[in-house]
């Protein structure tokens, strides 16, 4: 005992309050670092990356929303309710992954035959300010005359993509016009308008066909 | 090296490279465009839906010289503007960039237009275009200059070229 630190009481004190605020420190640094993963993720487009299917529990996906449609008339989540519905989130001055999306349900609306009155097929746009009814209308001629497409007020059209957790991003381009980034994965849900299933971009014909045919039980 | 030699040289160059390239294509692509090192193979395009306003263009380009050229521009009859976008579909999102600073053709590369990655947007389209069509654009390279291609429109939803096309002799 002549010689070493001799630890008092009060130095053993303070060494805890210090590991103690460190540790306080640590936890907040990593909270805030979580939540700021978190923000990014799903204010900046990354959405939480796809909500993901489980057995045990169903992810919430169509939420309440209030839009227009290609004829004018105001529909709501409750409108689609009653059949499997496959919502897809695009815009009409999209060169390749939206015409050619719209076309392809086109061709499983045909391939479905009679069973496709039984589903409905919903195109929303994420470029309100373009994308006017009359427009959609238009567009809507070149595929499966069963597809409505959707349309609102930019904040209308905010609060659905938030229910549907789609991610869209205006991106620039040349003489003050932009493109549109935004999620292109087709989301189908039951007639409840619980998530079923959600058919990625690259999936192959048969895959997403299948997804369908689940969907309306066949 | 004086500009005129420099200029000299990388003509001699683009000769030599440019004949032997010419003899292995003439047999499997006929419908090629040249413009000096340049070669444009199989241009098309997609039909477009009702009241669309962009169009997608699609093509191989081909640098058969030793320098690097740039895609800087270009133009169609049917739309006001001419731009290079590289889209990509990844985790379920569809993004786009526009490509700026002209899209580079290495020496002895080429450079695929196509559906999911690198493609020619028409923008502000004056009309629909539809299968079967052709549509007359330009493409403008650095250092090739312009040259004039033909597209040929497929379907909406068409993957690759029309195949019922065996284009311009």
């Amino acid at each position: 005992m002549s010689t070493g630190i001799i630890e008092v009481p009060g130095m053993i004190a303070l060494r805890i309050i210090r590991w103690t605020a460190w540790a306080l420190v640590a936890v907040v640094l990593f909270g805030a670092g979580a939540i700021a993963l978190g923000w990014l993720q799903v204010e900046k487009l990354g959405l939480r990356a796809q909500p993901t299917v489980t057995s045990s529990g169903v992810p919430a996906v169509g939420g309440p929303f209030s839009l227009i449609n290609h004829r004018g008339e105001r529909v709501t989540q409750d409108t689609f309710k009653g059949k499997p519905t496959a919502y897809f989130f695009g815009f009409t001055h999209c060169p390749e992954v939206c015409p050619t999306t719209l076309f392809e349900m086109s061709q499983h609306l045909k391939e479905l035959g009679q069973d496709a009155d039984r589903l409905n097929v919903v195109f929303v746009t994420v470029d309100p300010e373009r994308d006017t009814p009359e427009l959609l209308k238009t567009y809507l001629e070149s595929f499966d005359p069963r597809i409505v497409a959707l349309t609102g007020t930019p904040e209308e059209m905010a609060a659905a993509a938030k229910a549907f957790r789609i991610g869209y991003r205006k991106v620039p381009t040349e003489g003050g016009d932009y493109m549109m980034d935004h999620t292109s994965s087709v989301i189908v849900t039951d007639a409840k308008g619980d998530l079923v299933s959600l058919i990625d971009y690259h999936e192959d014909e048969a895959t997403a066909l299948a997804k369908l045919k689940k969907a309306l039980a066949l | 090296m004086n500009p005129i030699h420099f200029g000299a040289t990388a003509f001699l160059l683009a000769g030599l490279f440019a004949v032997p390239a010419g003899f292995a294509t003439a047999q499997t692509a006929p419908e090629a465009y040249r413009a000096g090192s340049i070669m444009v193979e199989a241009p098309w395009s997609r039909a477009t839906p009702g009241g669309a306003k962009v169009g997608g263009g699609y093509m191989r380009i081909t640098n058969t010289g030793p320098e690097p050229d740039r895609l800087v521009g270009g133009s169609t009859a049917v739309a006001e503007r001419f731009e290079v976008h590289r889209s990509t579909v990844a985790d379920g999102v569809a993004r786009m960039e526009p490509v700026t600073g002209g899209l580079e053709i290495a020496p002895g590369k080429t450079v695929e237009l196509k559906p999911g990655t690198l493609h020619a947007m028409f923008v502000n389209l004056r009309q629909a275009l539809k299968p079967g069509d052709t549509v007359k654009g330009t493409l403008v390279f650095e250092k090739a200059g312009t040259v004039a291609i033909e597209y040929v429109v497929g379907g909406i939803g068409a993957q690759a070229a029309p195949a019922h096309v065996h284009g311009h002799h």
